[in-house]
């Protein structure tokens, strides 16, 4: 599924930014894993430091800072806080 | 999807989990989150006596170790840190085989009391494999250095299995700990898991996989899971069949 303009992805949260989750766009394992690291509808996530390259970006997820990659990023559908 | 499955006549034995031949009373699983003293509470538990042992087939090393407690002899295994039990790494595909096929007497799920948020997700992965579980809520004098407050009983209920307070570093409840992994592993606690209920679609498809699954299967296993795991399309499951059950089965237009 494509996102529609309306909708705001994680991988467009500017540093600093934050978001909470609305739904999951990806699919299999990937969806999974994301799923395990607390990524699920209602999760605040925070945008915290970019990559020199601006990919990957680290993300503050329930305490713990993880990176993701634009292309995961862009599964994740968030609303802008 | 058409699943056809021959016995070798030969059931699994734990021994074949178990690099040793084990003659302790209780074999009991540690399993947790990377970075929760899961290490820890099995030293303190077993008192540094380990021996590494390997798991068949696999590279992924594991701990063993032995202690007594009221005269039994448990075997701790240490099963390697994960956060899931679903996600298909080498790690989370050896602890899940080790406690979904050895079926030990008892499993530990140790977490960090910190962020306890975070490792219920694994909990509830445990549960849904078997009743048989204990959580430990260990670095419990962190949390309350930090003046996390955690309504414990409430915990143990709403879960519906043994929740325990400890701080491995200094020995806390390890005693507690102990005396009721004996219990859970002698059945002499009456344990009512959380058990998840999917949409009702789901769940009608989980119970008509499960009645299918029950004549091919051994009693032990919990086929609800085995059910659900093949209806989320996971192969390694299949391969934990082959493997542990010594089963052939034949996978025929499995959509991938």
């Amino acid at each position: 599924m494509e996102a529609k303009d309306s909708e705001f992805t994680l991988s467009r949260l500017r540093v600093g930014e934050r978001g909470v989750v609305t739904s999951l766009h990806a699919q299999g394992i990937i969806r999974r894993r994301m799923l395990d690291l607390g990524l699920v509808p209602g999760t605040v996530v925070e945008s915290v430091r970019r990559s020199p390259a601006g990919d990957p970006t680290a993300y503050n997820i329930r305490g713990a800072i993880i990176a993701l990659r634009a292309e995961e990023g862009c599964k994740v559908y968030v609303e802008l806080l | 999807m058409g699943l056809t499955c021959q016995s070798s006549g030969k059931g699994v034995l734990r021994e074949d989990f178990l690099s040793y031949e084990t003659k302790s009373d209780y074999i009991v699983a540690l399993a947790g989150n990377p970075n929760t003293g899961k290490s820890t509470v099995f030293n303190a538990l077993t008192g540094l006596k380990q021996h590494t042992g390997n798991w068949p087939g696999k590279t992924v090393t594991q701990a063993l170790g032995n202690y007594r407690h009221g005269q039994k002899l448990i075997t701790l295994v240490d099963l390697p840190g994960t956060y899931s039990l679903l996600a298909n790494s080498p790690e989370e595909q050896v602890a899940r085989d080790f406690i979904c096929f050895a079926e030990p007497d008892a499993t530990v799920v140790v977490v960090d009391s910190t962020c306890l948020e975070r490792n219920l997700n694994l909990v509830l992965q445990v549960l849904e494999i078997t009743p048989k579980t204990i959580v430990c809520l260990n670095l419990i004098d962190e949390a309350r250095r930090k003046k996390l407050r955690i309504d414990v009983e409430m915990l143990a209920i709403k879960l519906g299995v043994p929740v325990i307070p400890t701080a491995a570093r200094s020995k806390e409840g390890l005693g507690f700990l102990k005396d009721t992994i004996n219990r859970v592993a002698s059945d002499a606690i009456q344990l009512n898991p959380l058990r998840l209920k999917y949409e009702d679609r789901l769940e009608v498809a989980i119970s008509k996989l499960a009645g299918e699954l029950e004549p091919l299967l051994p009693e032990r296993i919990n086929k609800r899971w085995i059910a659900l795991r093949l209806l989320d399309g996971d192969y390694t499951v299949i391969d934990g069949i082959q493997k542990f059950l010594e089963k052939k089965i034949v996978v025929e237009g499995f959509a991938s």
